[in-house]
């Protein structure tokens, strides 16, 4: 089971800053063990950020992103009690999905 | 076993899975919401990468602003701010050139999202790194940026 996602929201007024930290290996297929064994590619294909079930952002990704990656997002107009949620999926077809309510 | 899984992962697994794809019990589309542009993502050149992402005839804008460390001790973690000030923003990219598969990531905006993304890369090597915005009129504009890297984060 992978681990959660955490999400982070803070209102500054009209404009809402958004931080999602996906903690996954993002394997590049490039690197080798200790005994020469190359580890195979592992990392999150696709990600979505939605607000109350609608779409904010819709994320592709490359093996050249960062392990366990802290992205930062903005929206406009969230308000207390909105529901954000963030769900991936890898290469491998592991998924995980969290939400927060907007404090 | 662990040599045969290893084996698994880097060649069996589109055999193995081929049967379960035709039967109905995978099928790609359920594994994710939008198709993963295989093309544009496993390209090993920046042009063939901005070629497959319809990137190629990008105008060069300064409505896009990247922020970026000037040297970057560990390219194995180098933060990158891209906004776009183009208004109807639909999607930012951002290519790393000297990278081997120079694609790092592709965001659509919809709703009240904005054209706005702070992201973590590995960077092989120094490197000029391309953001490119897409608006909704279907027009393509590109900014860039130089990036010095002291120690490269993608072998090991």
């Amino acid at each position: 089971m992978a681990d959660q996602i955490k999400i982070r929201a803070q209102i500054q007024g009209e404009i809402t800053d958004i931080r999602v930290l996906m903690q996954h290996p993002m394997e590049t297929g490039q690197r080798k063990d200790e005994r020469g064994q190359t580890l195979a590619m592992h990392f999150i294909q696709a990600f979505t950020v939605s607000l109350n079930g609608k779409p904010l952002i819709d994320g592709q990704l490359n093996t050249s992103i960062s392990k366990n990656p802290l992205f930062a997002f903005k929206a406009r107009g969230i308000k207390p009690g909105d529901k954000l949620a963030v769900a991936w999926t890898d290469n491998l077809g592991d998924k995980r999905q969290d939400e927060i309510t907007i404090a | 076993m662990l040599e045969l899984r290893r084996k698994l992962l880097k060649g069996g697994s589109a055999l193995l899975l081929s049967p379960l794809i035709g039967s109905g019990l995978l099928t790609p589309t359920a594994l994710l919401a939008a198709e993963w542009n295989r093309n544009a993502f496993t390209a090993r050149s920046i042009n063939d990468a901005l070629k497959a992402y319809a990137g190629s005839g990008a105008t060069e804008s300064r409505d896009i602003v990247i922020s970026a460390p000037e040297i970057a001790e560990n390219g194995a973690k180098v933060e990158i701010d891209i906004s776009s000030n183009l208004p109807n923003t639909r999607t930012l990219a951002v290519f790393a050139d000297k990278n081997p598969m120079p694609l790092c990531a592709s965001l659509d905006f919809s709703g009240t999202a904005l054209p706005y993304v702070r992201v973590q890369l590995k960077l092989a090597e120094t490197t000029r790194i391309r953001a490119v915005a897409k608006t909704a009129d279907g027009k393509t504009y590109i900014a860039f940026r130089e990036v010095k890297v002291t120690l490269g984060g993608c072998g090991g």
